[in-house]
């Protein structure tokens, strides 16, 4: 066996985390750099998985495997495809943004002394989540993922509980409660659909006699493991629970805005932009490759609940009053995208939907922390507190627009590319899903320009005269950002090169090929080319 | 010499990174800059150009495929640019027009401490626009098409700090939205009839396709051509979008960026031609689109907004040519290049008048100001003849052809649409010529105190109405030009025919009346437009304030209640619907989930109370329950 | 004599501890009825033995008797803390572990 690169890749932040940790509170700044080296050699290891990964090879690359518990056949094993590289890619990439961008979110406070903040944890914090997440995106073994897909809520539960916004600490006991409130809501909701994973994780333990999903996917595709009609489906459904309300899927998305709401902008990236991510990954991979024939069953009924979530999500966006509420809003309308485009079960719509996880990550975080940027500086996530501000602070405005038009996918940014992915991919096989669907476009560029119309035009308001502008870290955060939307959207080859053979193995184990077109044109295509 | 393609778009943008990434330091230089680059693609354009002309008639269309941009398995989007007649036509208008706009505003924004941004802003919208007519697939034209949008934002509410500027750039751009979900929706219906929604296949493909398919592809590229290009229903946003910047609406909102839809609609002409109700659609919008944006230009007092339901309504015209099929593709796109030119430089007149008249808009506190701005008063006055249709000028053979057009569709839509435009003809007459008496002929009607519709900037002082610097000058006389005499170009041995008729096709008709006749009728319409508008704002002096007018004029100052149903229905409608959801999202959604944690809280509060702490009662518990055991196993026994 | 009658004494027994622990207040009475049916246990349990002419029966009331010497001790302990804390021997008193 060579060097177990993905082992490393998830272990170095883990470690980096426990170091952190261990750090003393009287050297913060140290831990904060240390932090911030530890996701800055995840990255590392990451763009090196990146470039070892041959896109035209095996399904699952750079695989390891031990044995763990061999009386229940659970095993130690590791491996990627396409999907797996760029998600990994993506949070590896994200994490440096986001404790950038968290730099001074933990620090002690001086207004009130007595609540004791350990500021190194927050950054031990944050590096456990990526470890974790990482983890789940290397897993091949249905428990090993399980494991890390649960362990993944621990340290996200103290993330939002134990440090919340700075727009409301110190104001009231109300504020403390909402969060714990808003941190208790989060695991509940994800225990319970972990929960009722675990009941299928055995179900399929007893049905399949190990938790190898190569094998499990290989014996399906083969027709030796029969499943009862029933069974698979009841199987696909705890699965499909629990990513739903990871992902958040309508209805099962009231945690989301609590949660991003409650905790700092920096964390709020970390949930919508990396950890929900896990749930829209195993939808693909687990759902899709473990239950296929369920997968097709249920698709009417997760298209609907998709198309609601993108309605639903954009409307209510609309009507939020509070600036980080609005952005999780918009991300559930984004994730109905998402899940449309993995059960449109077309080439576009899942490269479209794997690509939109990558872009969703990258814009959600790009107007999440210049949010957050904007509401560290005034103080209060009320939309209506502010007005004015691009006269103020032109360079902070116009990142945040860039931000919006980004989550309103502006062709030239690379959400478009993922979006009309998705859309084409429905409309495809489902003509009249796309074209509702397509509906939300006129709603995001609704909800963005709204938010963006009375937070920073209009004449400039008495408390934001004195804002300053952003600051170099601010600005070493965002701009890369903005630099990746830019390539991202004009040369989005890099990504779909690796994303696209994934994508026809996914194909192929549900047995589904794509619409052909009603007048073929091949021929001239190809006189083209030449 | 197809190398050169991509070099049209790249000058322009780099323009536009380096501007709005430059920071302060670029302030003093950046429109210099900006105008350098659009002068720039202009040259390459012209160079093009040149070469274009010196190949055959066949062999015009040049290529140029920079790379794949979205490869997906069966989806193929080429960053890949395609030059031919059309759209050089498009690319020399574009940055030609656009190269004077820039010159324009070195001297109307001299003032604004923002001019870098407002530059880079112009810049971004050249490069937008010349991708949108080199893209050679749908999807690249969509990418420009949406960027256009993003300029025309960012430049409708360039003084931001203005409330109404904001809500207009905003309104424009949601507006704008709902066709592009038009257009979106045509390229996936191209991708799933074709497999592909680059132009060439598409075209060649068009014959094997389902009329239906066709029909709906064409009722879509019609919706998005009715959001950009302004167009009932989706006309609404033109006039607020007159907020932006004056040299704003010249280049975006008059002679270029509103266009973009008479462009789509005669590039896919193929798809058009095999779908002749698709086709009736368009001539009926374009019809009534002419007549809507005629008689709100008839009511409005802010000069600018009179220009817009112009603008409105000629594109109605070229629209409507465009929908007529062979016929009309060639003279849709010959009046918008005339339009371009007067219209541009209409819109350019007005800017030098607000300019020297302290941003007033409203044309009742103008008057007799050919004294005072004779450059602007004659350039003005030419772009006026030209709209109207005077003999010899653009706009009489650019309408004219289209008018004649309309009639030789045949059959009795042939003499509707006919009458339609001759109509047009003479309301265009007529508010052209109330613009023109209002704003510089009879009696000074300026006042001291600043109207509330202006800006702050001159608030308080009587206007001193002087003629523009140089800057503005030069642009208004060569487009002044261009106004003049384009048309005449063009028309003699129909060298505008011949040049665009390889792209777009061209079939005569059969007219049913002579061509000498429909153009005695336009000029009789014309004479009875202007002599009404004589009649009634030139012979006797002009209320400075409005008065109450008929119900007719009430209904097309308020843009004929439209804006006001949007509001009823869309906007208070949708206020409605999401306030309630997020009022469902946190009573009914969240409160499902929430009831569930209370009632589960509540039974653990009932069970709570059975441990009271007293040893005895647990002990009886305990007795109660061994006891329910045994008798449990010996009543099982005993079965 | 009928070794059915030591077990009828054994209920008798048994069920006079388990009232007492039921209706008395006081720790030690309490505590008594306890000793009262463990040995009531104890009887039948050696009842037990003798009818079915095995030992199980009285090596497990051996276990019965160590574990409630140790129940005295440990018990007693409780109590005599209780008291001294409280000075009463009433068990209502001491409630504290409810919720």
């Amino acid at each position: 066996m060579n060097f177990p690169l993905l082992t490393v890749t998830a272990a170095v932040p883990a470690v980096g985390a426990i170091l952190t940790a261990a750090v003393p509170a009287a050297r913060r700044t140290a831990a904060k750099w240390l932090a911030l080296f530890f996701s800055l050699a995840t990255l590392a290891l990451a763009v090196l998985v990146a470039v070892r990964f041959e896109p035209g090879g095996d399904r699952y690359q750079l695989t390891e495997s031990r044995a763990w518990i061999p009386d229940f056949g659970v095993r130690y094993e590791l491996g990627v495809d396409g999907i797996g590289v760029v998600l990994i890619g993506l949070t590896a990439l994200l994490i440096p943004f986001v404790i950038a961008a968290g730099w001074h979110d933990a620090d002690p406070l001086e207004t009130s002394s007595k609540r004791w903040r350990p500021t190194q944890g927050f950054f031990a914090l944050i590096l456990m989540v990526e470890a974790m997440v990482i983890i789940s995106f290397e897993a091949t073994d249905v428990f090993l993922f399980y494991i890390f897909f649960e362990a993944m809520l621990i340290p996200m539960y103290f993330l939002i509980g134990g440090f919340g916004d700075r727009a409301h600490l110190g104001s009231d006991e109300n504020a403390a409660a909402q969060r714990s409130y808003a941190a208790v809501k989060f695991l509940l909701y994800n225990l319970v659909g972990g929960l009722i994973m675990l009941a299928a994780v055995i179900g399929l333990y007893v049905v399949a006699g190990n938790f190898s999903l190569q094998e499990i996917t290989a014996a399906r595709a083969a027709g030796t493991l029969d499943m009862a009609t029933n069974t698979e489906r009841l199987l696909f459904l705890g699965f499909f629970f629990a990513f739903a309300v990871k992902a958040p899927l309508w209805p099962l998305h009231t945690w989301l805005p609590n949660a991003m709401g409650e905790s700092t902008a920096p964390v709020a990236v970390l949930i919508t932009a990396v950890v929900d991510k896990v749930g829209t990954f195993a939808m693909l991979r687990f759902c899709l490759g473990l239950f296929p024939d369920a997968s097709k069953w249920a698709t009417p009924v997760i298209l609907v609940l998709a198309l609601i979530s993108i309605v639903y999500g954009a409307l209510v966006a609309v009507g939020q009053r509070d600036i980080k509420r609005l952005v999780a809003y918009a991300s559930i309308s984004h994730f109905g995208f998402i899940i449309l485009g993995i059960f449109a079960m077309t080439s576009q719509g899942q490269s479209g939907a794997t690509l939109y996880m990558v872009n969703h990550g990258l814009s959600t975080a790009a107007l999440m922390l210049v949010a957050g940027f904007l509401i560290s500086r005034r103080g209060s996530r009320l939309i209506a507190d502010y007005g004015g501000v691009q006269k103020v602070a032109p360079v902070l405005a116009g990142t945040f627009l860039i931000g919006g038009l980004a989550t309103l996918s502006l062709p030239g940014l690379a959400p478009f590319v993922s979006e009309f992915l998705v859309l084409v991919g429905t409309f495809a096989r489902y003509p009249v899903v796309g074209i509702v669907a397509t509906v939300g476009i006129v709603l995001a560029a609704l909800y963005t320009l709204v938010l963006y119309q009375r937070t920073m035009t209009g004449p400039v308001k008495e408390e934001v005269r004195t804002m300053p502008d952003l600051r170099l870290r601010e600005v070493l955060v965002v701009a890369p950002l903005i630099a990746l939307l830019i390539g991202l959207g004009v040369y989005p080859k890099v990504l779909t090169d690796i994303v696209n053979p994934a994508v026809e193995h996914t194909m192929s184990d549900v047995k589904q090929t794509d619409p052909k077109p009603e007048v073929a044109v091949e021929a001239k295509n190809g006189e083209e080319a030449k | 010499m197809e190398n050169l393609i991509a070099l049209l778009i790249a000058a322009p943008l780099l323009g536009a990174v380096v501007l709005l990434c430059g920071g302060r330091r670029l302030d003093k230089t950046g429109h210099w800059l900006g105008t350098l680059l659009a002068a720039v693609s202009f040259g390459i354009g012209v160079v093009l150009f040149a070469d274009m002309l010196g190949r055959g008639a066949d062999d015009r269309t040049l290529t140029q495929n920079l790379y794949t941009w979205i490869p997906v398995e069966g989806f193929q989007a080429d960053m890949a640019f395609q030059l031919d007649q059309l759209s050089m036509t498009f690319v020399l208008l574009i940055s030609g027009v656009g190269t004077l706009i820039h010159v324009y505003s070195i001297g109307y924004m001299e003032h604004d401490e923002r001019r870098r941004r407002f530059f880079g802003y112009l810049n971004l919208f050249v490069a937008a626009m010349l991708l949108l007519v080199l893209a050679d697939n749908y999807l690249l034209l969509y990418f420009g098409w949406e960027g256009v949008g993003l300029a025309s934002y960012l430049l409708i509410g360039f003084w931001q700090h203005k409330p109404s500027a904001a809500t207009a750039a905003k309104k424009a751009f949601l507006v704008n939205r709902v066709g592009d979900m038009g257009l979106s929706i045509a390229i996936m219906l191209m991708f799933t009839t074709f497999g592909t929604f680059a132009f060439g296949p598409v075209f060649g493909a068009v014959g094997e396709a389902s009329e239906g398919k066709l029909t709906a592809i064409g009722l879509m590229l019609l919706l998005a051509a009715c959001g950009k290009s302004a167009q009932v229903p989706l006309q609404s946003w033109l006039g607020d979008a007159m907020e932006g910047p004056t040299p704003v609406s010249a280049l975006i909102h008059a002679a270029t960026m509103v266009t973009a839809g008479v462009y789509l609609i005669v590039r896919s002409a193929a798809v058009f031609n095999g779908a002749p109700d698709a086709q009736l659609v368009v001539t009926v919008v374009g019809a009534v689109t002419l007549l809507f944006g005629a008689i709100v230009g008839c009511a409005k007092d802010d000069i600018k907004k009179a220009l817009a339901g112009s603008t409105m309504s000629q594109i109605g015209y070229m629209i409507l040519a465009a929908g007529l099929g062979p016929i009309g593709y060639v003279f849709a796109i010959m009046h918008l290049v005339t339009h371009g030119f007067f219209k541009a430089g209409l819109f350019l007149g007005a800017g030098s008048v607000m300019h020297g008249m302290n941003d007033e808009v409203d044309m009742r506190k103008y008057g007799g100001l050919r004294k005072y701005m004779p450059v602007t008063f004659v350039t003005f006055g030419l772009g006026y003849l030209a709209i109207i249709g005077f003999p010899g000028l653009s706009g009489f053979f650019s309408k004219d052809m289209i008018i004649e057009a309309a009639f030789a569709k045949g059959g009795t839509e042939g003499w509707i649409l006919g009458g339609v435009t001759l109509l047009g003809a003479g309301i265009t007459a007529f508010y052209m010529t109330r613009v023109m008496l209002l704003t510089f002929f009879g009696e000074k009607r300026w006042q001291p105190t600043a109207s509330d519709s202006g800006s702050a900037a001159g608030s308080g002082h009587e206007p001193h109405p002087h003629e523009s610097p140089k800057s503005m000058t030069v642009p208004m006389v060569i487009l002044a030009f261009g106004s003049v005499f384009a048309g005449a170009f063009f028309e003699i041995g129909e060298r505008f025919l011949k040049w665009l008729e390889p792209v777009t096709g061209y079939s005569h008709g059969n007219p049913p009346v002579s061509a000498m006749t429909v153009t005695a009728a336009t000029m009789v319409m014309l004479l009875v437009g202007v002599g009404i508008a004589w009649a009634m704002y030139g012979k006797r002096p002009v209320p400075v304030v409005a008065p109450r007018g008929s119900f007719l004029t009430r209904a097309a100052r308020r843009d004929l209640y439209q804006d006001d149903f949007n509001h009823v229905v869309l906007v208070r409608g949708g206020e409605h619907l999401t306030r309630s959801l997020v009022y469902v999202d946190h009573s009914l959604v969240d409160g499902v989930v929430n009831g569930t944690a209370a009632s589960v809280g509540g039974l653990s509060g009932r069970l709570r109370k059975l441990q009271n702490g007293y040893a005895r009662s647990y002990a009886v518990s305990m007795f109660g329950g061994t006891a329910i055991l045994i008798a449990a196993t010996l009543l099982m026994r005993a079965v | 004599m009928n070794p059915v009658n030591y077990l009828y004494l054994a209920a008798l027994l048994f069920t006079i501890g388990a009232t007492g622990v039921l209706i008395r207040k006081n720790a030690i009475v309490l505590f008594m009825c306890v000793e009262l049916m463990l040995n009531a246990c104890n009887l039948a349990f050696v009842a037990f033995s003798r009818m079915h002419g095995n030992l199980d029966g009285q090596i497990i009331a051996f276990f019965t008797m160590v574990v409630a010497a140790a129940e005295v001790v440990v018990g007693l302990a409780i109590i005599v803390s209780l008291f001294r804390t409280r000075h009463s021997a009433s068990v209502d008193d001491a409630s504290l572990m409810k919720l």
